[in-house]
């Protein structure tokens, strides 16, 4: 298996699934049988990739975490005598500071914790919000679901960005709770639409008609009986979207409508260095390589995640 | 095919004047198009009350916006509030600009992708497979505005240590060009590798993907088995079938990007439909910023539109009715 690489797109028989299938066929009636969870629990600690991203990431969160602890420096202290200095181990300045002595390592540790707390908060303010309109219109569908498409296609009509940069400068961005707010507002679409999907899918099937049956109200049959079984889809997306809004926020960021001072942000910290792009290239590369490798890990973890939670791919 | 498209144009209208209302009503209610007229200090209140009694702008939102859609329709877009310029010719330059971008760009990125995800797809877990993944996965890692200012920044550093100017970085041309049509392509060739590198990253995973997915279907076995050579079956018998998905996702992309790779333009200071926009909302410039999102929406459900038609022409399985 040394070619456990990425591969979205399709099944490799994995140990897990041929240790399940063999198991099935030796043993005759005492069947080893393993979960959903522990099928894809083992194919994803078999992505290598993905595990490595995992570590990177938790590694990063942690130092991001803790940057109060970790970083030499605070966020915002000038330190003339030490300005415009190139990434030196001297004074541990490993990423260089500004042209008034700002240690850049410390100030993208802080921009760093920003971003990883505004994407988090999209993540799971959109997650709530496409599960439920998804989950409502297609459960209920008629009417409600008609309606219900309708605003969410009217979100995918709008020029996406230009809404996000309107919103923004109306409700005076700035803080990252409310950028984080923004940005949950404009990203639920995508998964409202799958849920909505799945919905309509498992509705018609016989379990959820047992349910009805046994006089189960909506809520349970909702939350009880439909919804585990989506949870695969509904994790993936919300892994791509802590990518897609680290990226979005330092988009907005740099331009000027996301996150401003005093808060730090990475997209403000690479605007800030755009200046002495040729005199001081450290400024802007270091905070850009942060949010690659932060963006490249999710997503490698987001591909680990579909290849596990797929059964579809599982066993064929 | 005529009902299906009169019907999704029918559809679109309740959107349009939704959006529509969304944007004036919101921008009305919290920008003041006069903010910055008021800070220069000796000039007259006529003035002002001139502004304010053109732009209705002390009548209820409501009427303001009755006023502009009369504009729209009859005045093409009326005039920006302060100043009292004509919105459309500078509308219809930004949006020449951007096309320009676009169409090269969109054109690189979807002939790449389709090449390098049917190569990828025909070989798979080759070195080749593996470099491309890679790459495109830093594609969707990458943030654009980070990317354009990394090339920016070698072109600036090539240039200085060589004295040899192989691109621009910034503006659309130079007023001293020896060759207009030579000096608009080194003005262009950054923007357009930025535009493309990240779309590249995402077609060629869908081209990739579709065309594993047609490679193993039934009947491109039954291709091969008859005895048509390989050539054939992929180029014949595969590719059309997954194109559909590429296609797809490329128009309405395009739809979205034709309101202005907002991001690149503001880099690069190509004055196209994303710089438009930006310069209206900061000047709080609302006349301007409606011109452009009505520009911007029609084009989106546009090219919705086409995609769907690309759609049932590209798979005859497909019946709109």
């Amino acid at each position: 298996m040394t070619d456990q690489q990425v591969h979205p797109d399709e099944a490799l028989e994995t140990e897990a699934t041929r240790a399940a299938l063999e198991s099935v066929h030796l043993e005759g009636l005492e069947v080893k049988s393993y979960t959903q969870w522990q099928l894809a629990r083992k194919k994803f600690f078999q992505h290598r990739l993905a595990m490595t991203s995992l570590v990177v990431l938790t590694i990063i969160i942690l130092a991001a975490l803790f940057a109060d602890y970790i970083a030499p420096y605070p966020f915002d202290a000038p330190n003339v005598p030490d300005r415009s200095l190139p990434p030196t181990l001297e004074g541990f300045h490993i990423f260089g500071t500004d042209k008034i002595g700002r240690d850049y390592f410390s100030r993208t540790l802080f921009g760093t914790r920003t971003s990883i707390y505004v994407a988090f908060i999209v993540a799971s303010v959109s997650t709530i919000i496409g599960i439920i309109v998804g989950g409502v219109a297609g459960y209920y569908g008629g009417k409600v679901d008609n309606a219900l498409m309708r605003i969410t296609d009217l979100f995918l009509t709008l020029p996406f960005l230009a809404i996000l940069l309107v919103l923004s400068s109306f409700l005076g961005a700035g803080n990252p709770v409310r950028v984080a707010f923004i940005l949950a507002f404009l990203f639920w679409t995508s998964l409202a639409r799958i849920v909505r999907g799945e919905f309509l899918g498992l509705r018609e099937k016989e379990f959820v008609e047992a349910a009805e049956v046994l006089g189960a109200s909506d809520r349970r049959i909702i939350f009880r009986h439909i919804l585990p079984n989506t949870v695969g889809p509904i994790i993936v997306n919300a892994t791509l979207i802590v990518a897609t809004a680290i990226l979005v926020e330092a988009a907005l960021s740099f331009l000027g409508f996301g996150i401003q001072p005093p808060f730090p942000a990475l997209g403000k910290l690479i605007a800030d260095g755009q200046d002495a792009l040729t005199t001081q290239w450290w400024l802007a590369v270091f905070p850009g390589l942060t949010i690659v490798t932060i963006a490249l890990c999710i997503n490698f973890i987001g591909d680990g995640l579909r290849d596990a939670l797929d059964p579809k791919q599982r066993i064929k | 095919m005529g009902t299906f498209i009169a019907r999704r144009l029918l559809y679109s209208i309740p959107v349009l004047i939704a959006a529509s209302m969304l944007v004036f009503f919101g921008m009305s209610l919290v920008t003041d198009p006069l903010s910055q007229l008021r800070l220069i200090p000796n000039l007259s209140q006529e003035t002002l009350q001139n502004i304010i009694d053109r732009k209705h702008l002390e009548d209820p939102i409501i009427v303001q916006y009755a006023f502009w859609v009369k504009d729209m329709f009859f005045n093409q877009f009326g005039t920006t509030a302060v100043g009292d310029n004509p919105i459309w010719p500078d509308l219809q330059r930004a949006i020449g600009n951007t096309l320009q971008l676009v169409l090269i760009s969109e054109l690189i990125a979807v002939s790449l992708a389709v090449l390098l995800g049917v190569l990828s797809a025909k070989r798979q877990y080759s070195f080749f497979d593996y470099a491309t993944t890679t790459v495109s996965f830093f594609g969707f890692s990458v943030p654009i505005f980070w990317f354009a200012l990394v090339l920016q920044a070698l072109a600036t550093a090539f240039f200085l240590k060589t004295g040899i100017r192989l691109v621009y970085t910034f503006g659309q041309s130079s007023p001293d060009a020896a060759n207009p049509f030579i000096d608009r392509v080194q003005h262009m060739i950054l923007p357009i590798i930025t535009l493309a590198y990240v779309n590249v990253a995402t077609y060629s995973r869908y081209q990739r993907a579709s065309m594993l997915e047609v490679l193993h279907s039934d009947y491109v076995r039954t291709a091969r088995a008859k005895g048509l050579n390989e050539r054939t079956v992929t180029m014949k018998h595969a590719l059309r079938n997954a194109l559909i998905p590429v296609v797809t996702v490329a128009a309405l992309n395009f739809g979205a990007v034709l309101g202005g790779a907002v991001i690149t333009e503001t880099i690069f200071a190509w004055p196209g439909m994303g710089k438009f926009f930006i310069d209206s909302l900061v000047r709080g410039e609302i006349y301007t910023l409606m011109a452009w999102l009505m520009v911007t929406s029609v084009a989106v459900i546009a090219m919705n539109l086409m995609a769907d038609i690309i759609y049932g022409w590209l798979d005859p399985r497909i019946r709109y009715d």
